[in-house]
């Protein structure tokens, strides 16, 4: 699948900022006033920007609201309004706790639901997917709820949580890489089965329909930089999950805690680059690609 | 609404054999035609005649080659050629359809075809990643995902001649490869030519149930291959040369050019 910039930046950045919302919808931390205000800015900068990068890949932005009537069927649509909902009901929350000096936890408990279904849904969207073996699995809303948790809890400075939360979302993406590597075989297809032609021998691409590559090769069937995934899953790791982890267990320090968050975000950054670029759709066989 | 009808009165849909569809494109020729200039957003080409032309397709015919396996009868069986022309399904269990965010995506109850209401497409391109087949592609131009009609503006087009209402590229192909028709009518055409010739479905395993099915090569002849026992051709005596050796004035003008 091809790693569009945009998909990749809203997918990062808004988890975070959603993971981020749903510690302040819990109250941890429990502030108020001019710092409740950074730490809502800092969400909503996250949520919102990640919103607002994933409508750069539509080809019809200024039709994006006619996605939120499909909520029946559709997990995309479910996502925008899910999206919508908790951005709404933790603004009003939020506004309580700047500038009333109020916390109405009923209110931020509903946010931090929303966020989470926020996470939630827009897993479901690559999940649901049978045309891509490597996504259709639980463990892949696992693993954007769990990073999601983690990030947030890093930024809500909430270091235990983020101690326990850090190393889970870290097996969790071993494990998704491990059964995503043979997920493609293990799906039952392949050119056999994509052409009908199986039962007369080994099938071969001869020639593609056209000389020139299409939209679906473009968008489905992305092969570069697949030789530098091993490398690249080192990295994944050890940003993402290995150095926040190191320099949450040494003595706090606000600096520390930046270079934190920050390598934390590139690690899962790179980890969303490979999300898409390792994910091979059913579509290639029929040009003799995976 | 993008759910899904429970049923269809009716499928409408084609049957591709290919058995004998010979890979010319003409169908991708002719549906490209008919549905640049009629229904919808035309299919736009990028750079048609520069370094890297690109275009948009509803239709298009890859080619394959299929080696059979060794035999103690076919030790040296040939590969096959088989040409394959591929367009939408019009699957009843449409994995495209459910997931559009807009509703612009749906499945017809009345014949089963599965259409996009451009003016509701966001151009999200989700219908694309879930279509196993290659079916949606996003039109670069007009940023709205475009895919086979099935030529819903021929095959109930009064103004055209009746031999005219079917879709483009049944009513173009040459070789007879494409035939269209009603597969819930257990009486009709496709759904006749399905049951004699073992009409197949592509990726039975993703469970979309595609109403169009694909028939498959029937075995070719094998030159190169001794003969099974048995086999009487009945057509040899006749084939048999008449004439080995020219007379008369041919057969001196044989003799005479071999001389010089």
């Amino acid at each position: 699948m091809h790693p569009a910039p945009s998909v990749i930046v809203f997918t990062t950045l808004s988890g975070l900022g959603f993971g981020l919302l749903f510690w302040l919808g819990l109250g941890l931390p429990a502030v108020t006033g001019w710092v409740a205000f950074a730490f809502f800015a800092i969400a909503y900068a996250l949520a919102v920007g990640g919103l607002m990068a994933s409508t750069f890949h539509l080809g019809h932005p200024e039709r994006a609201w006619k996605a939120f009537s499909q909520w029946r069927s559709s997990w995309l649509s479910r996502e925008g309004v899910c999206a919508v909902a908790a951005l709404v009901v933790m603004g009003i929350y939020g506004a309580g706790l700047v500038f009333l000096d109020e916390r109405m936890a009923l209110l931020g408990w509903c946010g931090a639901a929303l966020a989470l279904g926020t996470v939630f849904t827009t897993s479901m969207i690559y999940a649901q997917l049978k045309t891509v073996p490597r996504w259709r699995t639980p463990l892949t809303p696992a693993l954007l709820i769990a990073i999601s948790l983690a990030g947030g809890a890093l930024l809500a400075g909430q270091v235990s949580a983020a101690l326990i939360l850090i190393p889970i979302a870290g097996v969790l993406q071993i494990l998704w890489w491990v059964r995503g590597d043979g997920a493609f075989a293990a799906s039952g297809t392949d050119m056999a089965t994509a052409t009908g032609l199986g039962h007369i021998g080994t099938v071969r691409a001869f020639e593609p329909p056209h000389t020139g590559p299409n939209y679906l090769l473009r968008e489905l069937v992305f092969q570069v930089g697949r030789k530098h995934a091993l490398k690249l899953r080192g990295i994944a790791f050890g940003l993402g999950y290995a150095v926040p982890v190191l320099l949450l267990l040494v003595p706090f320090s606000h600096a520390l805690a930046l270079v934190a968050v920050l390598a934390h975000v590139a690690g899962v950054a790179a980890s969303r680059w490979l999300f898409f670029a390792e994910a091979e759709h059913v579509v290639g066989l029929y040009y003799g690609k995976r | 609404m993008t759910t899904l009808p429970a049923s269809t009165t009716r499928k409408l849909g084609l049957v591709i054999d290919l058995d004998t569809c010979v890979g010319c494109h003409a169908c991708v020729v002719s549906c490209k035609g008919w549905n640049t200039e009629n229904y919808g957003a035309p299919l736009s080409d990028q750079q048609p005649y520069g370094a890297a032309p690109s275009g948009t397709f509803l239709n298009r015919v890859h080619s394959y080659e299929v080696q059979p396996l060794a035999s103690s009868a076919m030790p040296h069986p040939a590969a096959q050629l088989v040409h394959f022309p591929k367009s939408c399904l019009h699957c009843e269990d449409a994995p495209c359809v459910t997931v559009c965010p807009t509703g612009a995506s749906y499945k017809r109850v009345e014949d089963g075809i599965v259409l996009v209401n451009e003016s509701n497409c966001i151009g999200c391109g989700l219908c694309a990643w879930a279509c196993p087949y290659g079916a949606r592609e996003m039109d670069a131009a007009e940023g709205v995902m475009k895919k086979c009609t099935l030529c819903v503006d021929r095959i109930y087009n009064e103004n055209l001649p009746e031999v005219d209402r079917v879709p483009a590229c049944v009513r173009t192909c040459p070789a007879g490869a494409r035939h269209f028709g009603d597969f819930a009518d257990p009486e009709s055409n496709v759904s006749k030519l399905t049951a004699e010739r073992g009409g197949l479905d592509l990726m039975p395993e993703q469970s979309t149930k595609p109403v169009n099915k694909y028939l498959p090569p029937r075995p070719k002849d094998r030159l190169d291959q001794p003969k099974p026992v048995g086999e009487i051709d009945i057509l040899a005596p006749f084939l048999a040369p008449v004439i080995e050796e020219p007379k008369g004035f041919l057969g001196w003008l044989d003799k005479t050019l071999e001389k010089l």
